[in-house]
């Protein structure tokens, strides 16, 4: 079942790149999506089907609404510090904590946090996120956890765990 | 209609990745430097693409451009994160007005030899 819906999304994939519903094309998609499931199906993460349960799917909605806001906020940001003569910026590594515990909500938190305002997500060691802030505001552990990893935590708690 | 709110995208999409190459060459180490990348590059190009979109309409070349999209969104902070991992790892420094660096306190002497 797992394996069946990832060769439907590779088949979908093709169709999007070729544009044609000709039996030709889809004969060679066919072809393609079924060497490539087989050869790499075993590495695609796991619990991706679970995004598609309804209640999962409504917050996978507000979390990427919430994401692009960040995301133009963090566009924002870059320019006013980029612009500015002075040059105001106040950086370091920071560790950070997470309660998220499969993969795919992991991938999803790091790439959340290197995307949104003055943070580059640098290593995962265990449960903790080590993070390259631009402008540190605070130097206490729990405060930085709060201020980084807590919007989307809650948020992805409920999509992927 | 349409045209015009592609070429809107257009404008702002090139503004962006103009910011993003002027914070490439004043910001002063290389993980300041990722960051204004992957942020504006990202943003810049996805809007670019967005305007692509609605200037040709529902067709085979929108198509390509929003797998294109997502695309980016997936690989460009994983890239900015691969590259910024290797270049801790092979013993680049913050610069030196940066504030604190708790990852080479805690991987004192673990960096990888070049």
């Amino acid at each position: 079942m797992k394996r069946f819906l990832h060769f439907l999304i590779l088949l979908v994939v093709w169709v999007m790149l070729t544009w044609s519903v000709h039996w030709q094309d889809l004969l060679v998609g066919f072809v393609v999506a079924l060497l490539a499931e087989i050869m790499l199906g075993d590495i695609f993460p796991t619990g991706v089907v679970k995004v598609f349960y309804p209640r999962r799917f409504f917050w996978l909605v507000v979390y990427s609404v919430d994401f692009f806001w960040y995301v133009i906020l963090a566009n924002f940001d870059v320019a006013y510090r980029v612009l500015n003569i002075y040059l105001p910026i106040r950086p370091g590594i920071v560790k950070v904590r997470t309660r998220l515990k499969t993969d795919m909500a992991r991938t999803f938190l790091a790439n959340s946090i290197t995307l949104t305002p003055g943070t580059l997500c640098v290593d995962f060691v265990g449960d903790h996120i080590y993070v390259h802030w631009i402008n540190i505001t605070s130097e206490d552990p729990e405060e930085e956890t709060e201020l980084i990893v807590r919007k989307f935590e809650k948020l992805l708690e409920r999509i992927f765990e | 209609m349409s045209e015009s709110i592609g070429l809107g995208l257009l404008i702002v999409g090139i503004a962006f990745d103009v910011v993003g190459c002027i914070g490439l060459v004043r910001l002063p180490d290389i993980y300041n430097r990722l960051q204004a990348a992957t942020k504006c590059v990202t943003l810049g190009t996805c809007m670019i693409l967005l305007s692509v979109v609605f200037y040709t309409g529902i067709g085979p070349i929108s198509s390509k451009a929003v797998l294109c999209i997502w695309f980016v969104l997936l690989t460009s902070p994983t890239g900015a994160h691969a590259i910024a991992r290797a270049a801790h790892r092979s013993g680049i420094r913050l610069w030196e007005g940066s504030f604190m660096d708790k990852y080479a306190e805690d991987h004192e002497g673990t960096e990888d030899k070049v």
